[in-house]
C-alpha cells in the first residue's frame, strides 16, 4: 500500500532563514499523524508544503505517490501550472488556525462554494451535500449564518465542513483549536475525532496532548526545522527519548 | 477562567470599602428609576443663535435684487434641461472609463511584473500631479500638435474632428479619473486577509477564480465608499467642461446669462440641479454599501423604508415608556 505523504529530505527557506532542515516521514493511509513543537520550529511551514502554499527549495514530496506542485520527465522537474496545482489541491483539506471562512457568505455558501466552483456540481447537489455536512459537525441549525454572527468553535466547524466538501483523500490541520476560548475547544475536537474513527488521514498540528494520545496513530516531534523523535504518540509522549523532547513536553503537559 | 461557582459580578465590583452582598441584590425587585433628567440651557440657547442668523440669511436673499422668477422659469427650460442630462451623461461615462482603466491600474500596480507595475506608477503620478482643468485644455487642444489622428489601417481623421468637445470631457475626466480609481482599488485588494487567498487555493480554487469570488467581492466594502463619493465628486467636477466648450449646466448657465443678463438667478438654477442629483445619488449610494456590507456586521443597518414599516406596524411607542 502506498503512503498517502511521503517526505523525502523537504527543505525549505524563507530568503536567509532555513526553516525545514531535511524532513524524512511518512504517512500511511487512514492514519492520524500529529505534528508537535516548540513555535517556530516549522510545523505550520510544512504543513503548508503538502499543498503547496509554499515551494520546496530541495527534496521531494509527494501525496498519493504524486509529486507536490512538479511534473519530473527524464531528471528535469517542470513546475505545475496554476490550474494543475489548484487539481491537486482540490484533493487536500486544509484548516486553518483562524478558521478563515469566507465571511461575506453563510455558513452553507462557504461549504458549497469549492464544490460548485471547482467541481461544477449543481448547486443543488452541492447544497445538499453541504447541508448534510454541516449536520454532521453539528450546526444544521447555523447554515444561514454569517461567519461573524457564529462561535470561534462554530466557525472551525464550519471550516471543516468545508474541507470536507471537496471529498479531500488527506486532511490537513494547522493548530484547529489554538485560537479557540478553552471551552470551545472540546466542540472542535469531537468532530476530528468522529472524522479520525471515519478513517480519514489527517495530519493534525497541535498542542493538544490528550488528543494526539487518544486518536493519534502516530507522532513527531519537531524542532529547529528537523524530525527530532517519532513514533506511537503514547510512547513518546509519555517515555521521550531526547533531551529536547523531554523538555518540551515538560512545558506542554 | 472564572471559577463556575463564584456569583459572576463579584469580580468586577470595586475593592474599596463596603461592597453590596452579592446574592441579596437578586431577591428584591429592582426599584424603578425615577430622576429628574439633567436640563442642557446651552442647547437653547445655541438654536436661538443658528435660528437667528439663518432668519437674516433669508432676509437678507428676500430683499436682494435677485428675479426669483427666473428660477422656475429657466429650471425646466429645455436647454437647462439637456444640459443636466449631459452633465449626467458625461459623469456615469467618464466613471465608467475611469473604473475599468482604474481596475486594470490596480491589477497592473500590483503585478510581479516590474514594467506593467512601474508604467502603473507612472501613469498615476502624472494624472494625480496636474490639475484636471489642465487636462482638459490639453486634451482639447491636441489637435495644434498632432494635426491628424492616425491608427493605422483602423481610423484615420483631423484631430479638430476627433477631439470634439465631448471626447475631450470624456478622455480628460475619465483618465485623470482612472488615477484616482486605480488607487482606492488597490486599497481594497489590499484590505482582503491574505488568510482568505489561502483558504481559497487549499480549497482549488484558480487564482482568477480567486479574485473573482473571494477577493473582489470582499474589496468592494473597501472599494465602494469611496467610489460613489468619487461620482459625487464627478457630477461637480465636470462643470470644468464649459472651458472647452462642452454643453453641460453650468456652461449654459453662463451662456443664457449672457442674453438674459440674469447670471446669479441661472447660477441658482444649475445649483438647484446639482444639489438634486447629488442628493438621488446619495441615496442610491447608501443602498449600494448596505448591499456590500453584508456578512461584516453581525446586523444590517435597516433601511429607512424598513424603519417606516417596523414603526407602523409595531404601533406607537411612546418615549420614557419602560
Ligand atoms: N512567509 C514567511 N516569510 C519569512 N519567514 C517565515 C515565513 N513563514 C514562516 N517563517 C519563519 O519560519 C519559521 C517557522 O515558522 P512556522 O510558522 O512554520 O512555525 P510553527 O512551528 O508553525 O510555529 P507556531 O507553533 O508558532 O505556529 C519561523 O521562524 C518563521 O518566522
Ligand atoms: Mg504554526
Amino acid at each position: 500500500m502506498t503512503a498517502m505523504v511521503t517526505a523525502e529530505g523537504v527543505h525549505k527557506s524563507f530568503g536567509p532563514t532555513h526553516v525545514l532542515k531535511g524532513i524524512d516521514l511518512e504517512v500511511a493511509p487512514r492514519e492520524v499523524f500529529c505534528l508537535v513543537g516548540p513555535s517556530g520550529s516549522g510545523k505550520s511551514t510544512f504543513l503548508r508544503c503538502i499543498n503547496h502554499l509554499e515551494k520546496i527549495n530541495a527534496g521531494r514530496l509527494y501525496v498519493d505517490g504524486h509529486l507536490v506542485g512538479y511534473r519530473q520527465q527524464g531528471n528535469k522537474l517542470y513546475e505545475l501550472k496554476d490550474k494543475e496545482v489548484a487539481a491537486q489541491r482540490k484533493d487536500i483539506g486544509m484548516v486553518f488556525q483562524r478558521f478563515n471562512l469566507f465571511p461575506h457568505m453563510t455558513a452553507l455558501e462557504n461549504v458549497m462554494e469549492a464544490p460548485v466552483q471547482v467541481k461544477r456540481e449543481s448547486k443543488a447537489t452541492a447544497r445538499e451535500r453541504a447541508k448534510r455536512l454541516l449536520d454532521r459537525v453539528g450546526l444544521a441549525d447555523k447554515a444561514s449564518g454569517y461567519p461573524t454572527q457564529l462561535s470561534g468553535g462554530q466557525q472551525q466547524r464550519v471550516a471543516i465542513a468545508r474541507a470536507l466538501a471537496m471529498e479531500p483523500k488527506l486532511m490537513l490541520f494547522d493548530e484547529p483549536t489554538s485560537a479557540l476560548d478553552p471551552e470551545l475547544v472540546g466542540e472542535v475536537l469531537d468532530v476530528m475525532r468522529d472524522l479520525a474513527q471515519s478513517g480519514m488521514t489527517m495530519i493534525v498540528v497541535t498542542h493538544e496532548m490528550g488528543f494526539a494520545r487518544e486518536v493519534g496513530d502516530a507522532l513527531v516531534f519537531m524542532d529547529d526545522g528537523a524530525v527530532v523523535e517519532s513514533g506511537h504518540p503514547r510512547d513518546v509522549l509519555t517515555n521521550p527519548q531526547h533531551q529536547r523532547t523531554k523538555a518540551f513536553l515538560s512545558k506542554v503537559l | 477562567m472564572t471559577d463556575p461557582t463564584s456569583p459572576g459580578p463579584a469580580d468586577k465590583q470595586p475593592a474599596g470599602p463596603g461592597p453590596s452582598k452579592t446574592g441579596a441584590a437578586t431577591a428584591v425587585p429592582p426599584e424603578a428609576i425615577k430622576a429628574i433628567p439633567v436640563r442642557h440651557p446651552w442647547r437653547w440657547v445655541s438654536a436661538a443663535v443658528v435660528l437667528a442668523l439663518l432668519g437674516l440669511l433669508v432676509y437678507a436673499f428676500a430683499n436682494a435684487k435677485i428675479e426669483w422668477g427666473d428660477v422656475p422659469e429657466y429650471l425646466f427650460s429645455d436647454r437647462v434641461v439637456e444640459a443636466a442630462g449631459n452633465t449626467l451623461l458625461i459623469t456615469v461615462l467618464a466613471m465608467l472609463l475611469g473604473v475599468v482603466l482604474g481596475i486594470v491600474l490596480a491589477i497592473m500596480r500590483l503585478s510581479d511584473n516590474p514594467v506593467t507595475s512601474a508604467f502603473a506608477n507612472l501613469y498615476i503620478w502624472f494624472f494625480r500631479g496636474t490639475p484636471v482643468l489642465l487636462q482638459l485644455l490639453l486634451w482639447y487642444n491636441l489637435g495644434l500638435v498632432f494635426q491628424t489622428l492616425n491608427l493605422g489601417p483602423l481610423y484615420k481623421n483631423e484631430m479638430t474632428d476627433v477631439m470634439t468637445p465631448f471626447v475631450a470631457a470624456l478622455l480628460g475626466l475619465g483618465l485623470n479619473e482612472a488615477a484616482y480609481m486605480a488607487e482606492i482599488v488597490r486599497a481594497g485588494i489590499q484590505s482582503v486577509d491574505e488568510g482568505q487567498t489561502e483558504a481559497s487555493h487549499a480549497l482549488g480554487m484558480s487564482r482568477g477564480r480567486t479574485m473573482r469570488r473571494i477577493v473582489l467581492p470582499q474589496a468592494m466594502r473597501v472599494i465602494v465608499p469611496p467610489t460613489g463619493n468619487e461620482f459625487i465628486n464627478m457630477l461637480k467636477t465636470s462643470s470644468l467642461a464649459m472651458v472647452i466648450q462642452y454643453t453641460e449646466l453650468t456652461f449654459v448657465a453662463n451662456e443664457i446669462s449672457a442674453t438674459n443678463l440674469n447670471p446669479m438667478e441661472m447660477y441658482i438654477v444649475v445649483a438647484v440641479w446639482y444639489l438634486a442629483m447629488t442628493s438621488v445619488f446619495s441615496v442610491v449610494q447608501y443602498y449600494i454599501e448596505r448591499h456590500y456590507a453584508k456578512g461584516s456586521v453581525r446586523q444590517l443597518p435597516l433601511t429607512p423604508m424598513q424603519k417606516l414599516r417596523r414603526n407602523i406596524f409595531s404601533g406607537p411607542r411612546m418615549k420614557g415608556t419602560r
